[in-house]
């Protein structure tokens, strides 16, 4: 637990010592904030457009660095041989892989927080603008407590995203690594669409193929609640624990392929 | 001897190629001990299955058969990994870190508490020469700062075992000779010392026994006064108050190079001995001024052993022409 707590904590330092992380995160604000200026331009819709917006540049960004850190987390490690000294030390190898999913946790963490606050500032300041009669007309308050369950959801889905760019990284280089993982996020979107492939196949042996893969990819759309907070449309409590359940059992699932292959590499 | 380190037809095959791989043997059936508090030599030229033995050892590679042990524990069991220390080859450590802060983060590794880490990091750093720059950034350091650093680390726990591969790789004399004083402080600690190299000299300045590898295999070890007491290839006579022709007639075969007036210094073979020689020059008038064996040097035993075993040929060739 301590060597698994040291790895994590030397992660952390690492990211908040990387300028990409700052800029991706002061991009992120600025657009978070520019969605105060795009909702100006539209009628009625403002406080929606800055949802949306704010939540959209939220899941991007985080998702850049879910994958940017993640995939280099342990293959830079190998490429730079770092991890020759490291392994020396008296750890087991899944010390180094739960260290380094835990050390991105807590990075995306902050940084989800800190896109969630600037979210809520800028819909603090909104509602603050507007007139009580116009805000009445709005689906639901500037500062909706969904907003927070919606930040949430990402940063779970985010968490999912490391565990697989993790995955990648103990295996893959860099590049590979960010292609697989890019290639499963966008796959995982789209990946409750394969259940219901019998309703536009004929071929059984497709279908069958279309339900595996449902039940092998992630599926990443339930974590992606912005139409209904957008809307003001609940998000059931039930429904958070159970997307949240979910991606506890699929990232537990990757970490311990990924420390069965990390474990049994060699280091040349 | 008591054992510190014991390896047993250890052996490792690679996978080369990517469409049709096939192994590459890169050690073949290393058997070796290393003495509790001995300072070991492994040698060989570049290739010669040294690194990879070393990360056999540390279980940074998996051996394709064989064992290894080191302190009666097989490789990899944490309570060995709690009383070794390890220095890989041009070590890398984390850019964004100072020297005080990997250490430190090392240290947690190992188990100590916040201020002991502090403490033994600024202890070690000053040991290795580095305490002005403990809190310069990892990316400022030059290679043979970093080398440092790498001992650095090593010895954080105060290991009874030490494993360097090439310690001396990237450091300016100074730095060698600050390493090979601490390899000798090391031992005298009571501290056993494994280190790869290919330069001879810091072997034969610093080992007890050696091991010498050429092409993934061992062909020869043991103790190296014993080796090199063998290897005796001559004499080397320094005469005085004879002339050259006087010389010429007791010795017809040997080198002779004049030093002084009437000074000579004689470089004489095995065989005969030299004492009939002695004899002759003394009735001649000469005097004796000095007569020592001439020793094969380890760069010589080295070089003929690579050779007389067949392998690596090519390598012990590039090696000699590189000296």
């Amino acid at each position: 637990m301590k060597a698994t707590a040291a790895i994590a904590v030397n992660v952390f330092r690492e990211s908040v010592r990387d300028k990409v992380l700052y800029n991706l995160v002061l991009f992120a604000i600025l657009l978070i904030g520019a969605s105060y200026l795009i909702g100006q331009l539209t009628a009625g819709q403002d406080v929606k457009i800055i949802k949306d917006l704010g939540l959209t540049a939220t899941r991007v960004f985080g998702l850049f660095i879910a994958v940017f850190i993640g995939i280099g987390l342990v293959s830079k490690e190998v490429e730079r041989r770092s991890v020759y000294s490291l392994l020396a030390k008296p750890i087991h190898r899944y010390h180094v892989v739960l260290g380094k999913f835990a050390g991105l946790a807590l990075t995306l963490l902050v940084n989800v927080a800190v896109m969630g606050v600037a979210l809520y500032a800028v819909l603090a300041y909104m509602g603050w603008n507007v007139d009580a009669d116009v805000q009445r007309a709005w689906g639901a308050p500037a500062l909706d407590p969904a907003i927070g369950k919606a930040v949430a959801l990402i940063f779970v889905e985010l968490l999912l995203t490391t565990a697989i760019a993790l995955f990648f990284s103990t295996f893959s280089t860099p590049i590979l690594s960010a292609a697989f993982t890019f290639g499963l996020f966008i796959v995982g979107h789209f990946s409750a669409d394969l259940r219901n492939f019998d309703q536009v196949l004929d071929s059984p042996g497709a279908v069958f193929l279309a339900r595996g893969l449902y039940w092998v990819l992630p599926n990443l759309a339930q974590f992606d609640v912005t139409e209904q907070v957008v809307h003001g449309q609940p998000v059931p409590a039930g429904y958070v624990a159970i997307a949240v359940a979910y991606a506890a059992l699929y990232i537990a699932m990757l970490l311990v392929i990924a420390t069965a292959v990390f474990s049994r590499r060699d280091f040349k | 001897m008591s054992w510190a380190l014991t390896t047993d037809q250890l052996t490792k095959d690679y996978r080369v190629g990517f469409w049709r791989p096939r192994p590459y043997r890169a050690l073949d059936s290393l058997t070796l001990q290393v003495g509790a508090g001995e300072v070991f030599g492994f040698l060989g030229p570049n290739g010669a299955g040294k690194t990879t033995t070393l990360k056999l050892l540390m279980q940074l590679v998996f051996p394709t058969s064989g064992r290894a042990e080191i302190l009666g524990r097989p490789v990899g069991d944490l309570t060995v990994k709690r009383r070794l220390g390890y220095l890989p080859e041009n070590p890398y450590f984390y850019d964004y870190l100072t020297a005080e802060e990997l250490l430190s983060y090392f240290a947690a590794l190992l188990g100590y508490p916040p201020d002991e880490r502090k403490k033994r990091a600024a202890r070690l750093l000053d040991e290795v020469g580095i305490a002005g720059e403990r809190r310069l950034p990892l990316r400022r350091f030059s290679k043979g700062m970093l080398q440092r650093v790498g001992i650095a680390q090593a010895l954080l726990n105060e290991p009874e075992i030490v494993v360097f591969d090439e310690p001396m790789s990237g450091l300016d004399p100074l730095g060698r000779r600050d390493v090979r004083a601490l390899i000798l402080r090391l031992r005298d600690r009571g501290c056993t010392v494994l280190f790869s190299s290919h330069v001879l000299s810091d072997a034969e300045a610093l080992c007890s026994r050696v091991a010498i590898l050429a092409g993934g295999r061992l062909i020869a070890s043991g103790d190296l006064t014993e080796m090199l007491a063998f290897r005796a290839r001559g004499y080397e006579l320094v005469v005085a108050g004879v002339d050259e022709a006087v010389i010429a007639r007791a010795a017809p075969d040997a080198r002779c190079v004049r030093i002084g007036p009437s000074r000579y210094t004689l470089e004489l073979p095995l065989d005969p001995p030299p004492d009939r020689l002695l004899g002759a020059l003394t009735a001649a008038g000469g005097h004796i001024v000095s007569l020592n064996p001439v020793r094969g040097t380890l760069e010589d035993f080295f070089v003929e052993r690579v050779r007389s075993a067949g392998v690596g040929e090519g390598r012990a060739s590039v090696w000699e022409a590189q000296r």
